[in-house]
């Protein structure tokens, strides 16, 4: 497969799934601030900023918006085409990388990645928008999860469709881990917090519901909802398809599906970065998280996941692509072959 | 919406109207539908002026969906555009089909053949029959190609030669495109949109069928592939994502089941051409390419390009990769060269041409550069090395200060241009919204392969000038497109 195209595949379902996920961040914690007494400017400042900060954004917020105010921030991280994070520059890009590689998908991913990008640049969106941003919320994750059924259902399950399921893996463990990173700063530095009031509670089932996981954490843990409970769950389930173990296994088994090497061992160091962190997710308890601290743990988690990207892209994408080193190359054989060969021109007498 | 409750029940006008001396395709010159027009034309007179709408709305709708458009340059928003479609077909009865097939197939072999003279031993030239200026002063002439063997002989594998009708119905030759012809994605999904929409009308026609083009063209590309290559890897180069025809690119090697590269994933190692693919460099031995000459190599055409491959060009100077079509072929499309293909058809086959070109003059004949700029107003003035519709002058339509533009830039550089009377291309009824059905401009581009055998699919493009009264049909200046019927019948 083409190094482009491979990495063309990873971007595409990495935008996608970074759409749905900041869809989904932004649904929960506008229907949060319904549930707030009183909303002053720090309390709104409290509430957004964390936000802005899980897609890496706050300097360029602070540049656009003096307030955060719920409307600053979701007209940011929704429709503000320089932020590259926004969900419409996400699927913009998503769909920019499935147009290079047009030929490797099926039309039905197409047309539905090009079906929500029309969706998302048309004056409808803001209408929806408008008058409910929770519809337009859910019709991002719908054609999220439609894509992802398509990806299931219409790909070959081949080497350049592990690719988009490293992508998307990548992306959702990322995402997972700044989520539950939300509320760092009611958490102690290390430990866990003495107590755990009503408000608490509700910010942390707002993460939980950030992840769709509200449902299937209540079938384990019952209705209390703690940091300690959460961040187990979210940080270490080994069934649920958004913890940031479940999505490390799930990126590691794709690194060897490409490359054919097993579990055990490795090839690249992609897959012995990959394979480091999953055996550190499978053998380490949230006791000892929160002895680390969870947000400097959590931080820990993002700089390795970014080296695996970094490893991965090394070992497939990434090869000479200096067009000047290439002239040189061709150059020199040039010359070596003119001194071995007469030259064939002729010219018209 | 306010025009659909007054036509609601309005059945559609398609009627022979004011053709205003023009020859229509469907009607002729007498204003009644043509035989091979019967059919088509009382189904479209059926049809009621709301069901055309919601189809029309439908067919356009699944383009934009399947991405089915173009970029059109120098727009730095919406950058992506549906090409026009108007849904009334252009038909072709099979003996009208006939001659043009011969016709085509007699001006290709000719090229072809000239392209290995000039390259060779450059008989026409040495004998007088072209004056070797012509040839030798041309920008797209590649001398350092000269004795140089392309494979099986053939330059031109791919050929999009554009047909025009005069007043008469006259079919005859605009131009040859030998390089990079695009458009035949559109022959291919307006036939499937027809096919959609109009089932029934299919059926009751007998239209000969198109798809089989991806098929033919790669069975064209294995044909050249080198020799003791039994299975040659097969790629087409495209410019990338940004490049107008990209939909087509992709569209092309999708159905022939080809890898589609850009420049910067191939790279040549001792003289062969790889891929850089994820387990490696991988071999590639036939490239259908989608770049001009000028962008292939940045070590032999122009240094600055970031779209080629350094190193293709002594790959294919050694034979270990085959370029799609050849080196050198854009002399052929200079429009002198144009001036000669008659001469060409005479020389190398000693026959008639079956299609006539347009009366062209060269400037830089002294008669003819005499006529021309003394007739200006009348003429269309064309740069030799200029296509879709850049670098043009219609006389009858342009201003004082555009033809004393031209009358400088012609008698600076006498080579670079040639005229022609201002042509009246046929028209065909396009729906014109408000204004109901209207005779608008056509012009049908064919898409002529060179492999074992020339096989051209049925039809191909037809293109038509949406504005009223433009002779413009190119999609970067305004143009739509027509599925194009050759029919198994007369009638």
């Amino acid at each position: 497969m083409l190094s482009r195209v491979a990495n063309s595949l990873f971007w595409m379902s990495r935008y996608v799934e970074r759409a749905e996920n900041v869809a989904r961040l932004l649904d929960v914690n506008l229907q949060l601030l319904l549930d707030y007494r009183s909303l002053d400017d720090e309390t709104l400042r409290k509430h957004w900023m964390p936000i802005v900060q899980t897609t890496g954004d706050e300097e360029s917020f602070a540049k656009q918006h003096n307030q955060a105010t719920a409307s600053a921030v979701a007209d940011f991280m929704v429709f503000n085409q320089d932020n590259s994070n926004s969900i419409v520059s996400s699927i913009c890009s998503a769909r920019e990388n499935a147009r290079m590689i047009r030929d490797q998908i099926t039309i039905e991913t197409w047309e539905e990645l090009n079906r929500l990008y029309l969706f998302i640049l048309s004056p409808e969106a803001r209408i929806v928008w408008t008058e409910s941003p929770t519809d337009f919320f859910n019709q991002v994750k719908a054609s999220s999860i439609q894509l992802l059924g398509l990806s299931y259902a219409t790909h070959s399950h081949n080497e350049g469709w592990w690719f988009s399921e490293a992508g998307r893996f990548m992306e959702r463990a990322d995402k997972t881990s700044r989520i539950l990173d939300l509320r760092h700063h009611t958490l102690p530095e290390r430990g866990l917090p003495k107590s755990v009031s009503q408000t608490d509670a509700l910010e942390w089932s707002a993460v939980l519901r950030s992840c769709s996981a509200w449902d299937v954490f209540k079938a384990i843990y019952g209705a209390e909802v703690n940091p300690y409970n959460v961040a187990q769950f979210l940080l270490l389930n080994e069934d649920f398809p958004r913890s940031i173990r479940f999505c490390v296994e799930r990126l590691n088994e794709s690194l060897r599906h490409i490359s054919g090497v097993p579990v055990n061992r490795f090839g690249n160091d992609a897959e012995k970065l990959c394979g480091r962190l999953a055996a550190e997710l499978q053998f380490i308890t949230i006791e000892e998280v929160f002895e680390i601290g969870l947000h400097g743990y959590l931080d820990q988690v993002q700089l390795k996941l970014n080296s695996v990207g970094e490893a991965l892209f090394n070992a497939y994408i990434f090869q000479s692509f200096d067009l000047d080193s290439e002239v040189q190359f061709v150059q020199q054989e040039e010359q070596q072959q003119q001194s071995l060969r007469p030259s064939t021109l002729v010219t018209h007498p | 919406m306010t025009g659909v409750a007054k036509t609601e029940l309005a059945s559609l006008n398609l009627c022979g109207g004011d053709r205003q001396g023009f020859f229509d395709e469907m009607f002729g010159r007498e204003g009644v539908p043509l035989k091979h027009y019967d059919k088509v034309h009382k189904a479209f007179c059926q049809i009621s002026s709301n069901e055309y709408q919601s189809k029309r709305n439908a067919v356009d709708l699944a383009f934009l969906r399947q991405g089915v458009t173009f970029n059109v340059y120098g727009d730095s928003r919406g950058t992506e555009r549906v090409f026009p479609f108007d849904m009334v077909p252009r038909i072709i009865p099979a003996a009208e089909w006939e001659t043009i097939e011969r016709g085509l197939t007699q001006r290709v072999t000719a090229l072809n053949l000239f392209l290995h003279d000039i390259y060779h031993e450059q008989r026409i030239l040495n004998d007088g029959t072209i004056p070797a200026h012509y040839v030798l002063s041309g920008k797209h002439f590649r001398r350092e190609f000269v004795n140089f063997a392309v494979p099986k002989d053939i330059y031109i594998h791919v050929c999009g030669t554009d047909l025009i009708r005069d007043d008469k119905g006259n079919y005859m030759v605009l131009e040859d495109n030998g390089r990079c012809p695009s458009g035949v994605s559109y022959v291919l999904e307006n036939r499937r949109a027809m096919k959609r929409t109009f089932r029934n009308v299919f059926e009751k026609t007998g239209v000969r069928p198109v798809e089989h083009y991806p098929q033919e063209l790669l069975k064209a590309l294995q044909h050249i592939a080198p020799a003791g290559v039994a299975e040659p890897t097969i790629a087409l180069l495209t410019p990338g994502a940004y490049n107008s025809a990209y939909f087509e690119h992709t569209y092309l090697a999708r159905q022939m089941g080809i890898e589609i590269v850009e420049g910067r994933d191939l790279v040549v190692r001792e003289e062969h051409v790889f891929m850089r693919t994820t387990k490696g460099l991988k071999p590639v031995h036939v490239i259908y390419r989608r770049i001009d000459d000028d962008f292939l190599d940045p070590t032999v055409f122009r240094r600055d390009s970031m779209l080629g491959v350094p190193g293709l060009v002594r790959a294919y100077r050694a034979g270990n990769v085959s370029l799609a079509n050849s080196i050198g072929t854009g002399i052929a499309d200079d429009k002198v060269m144009y001036y000669f293909v008659p001469r060409m058809i005479k020389y190398y086959l000693d026959q008639e041409p079956i299609l006539p070109n347009v009366p062209t003059y060269l400037a830089s004949e002294e008669a003819d550069k005499k006529y021309m700029l003394e007739n200006l107003g009348k003429l269309v003035v064309k740069a030799a090395n200029e296509s879709g519709g850049y670098g043009m002058l219609m006389g009858p339509k342009a201003t004082k200060e555009e033809i004393e533009k031209f009358r400088q830039l012609i008698i600076a550089d006498p080579r670079n241009y040639i005229a022609q009377p201002m042509i009246s291309l046929s028209t065909h009824p396009t729906y014109c919204g408000e204004e109901g059905f209207e005779g608008r401009h056509v012009d049908l581009r064919p898409f002529i392969l060179c492999g074992e055998k020339t096989v051209i699919i049925p039809g191909g493009l037809t293109r038509v000038a949406l504005r009223k009264g433009s002779l413009v049909v190119n999609s970067s200046q305004g143009g739509g497109s027509k599925d194009t019927w050759v029919l198994y019948g007369d009638k």
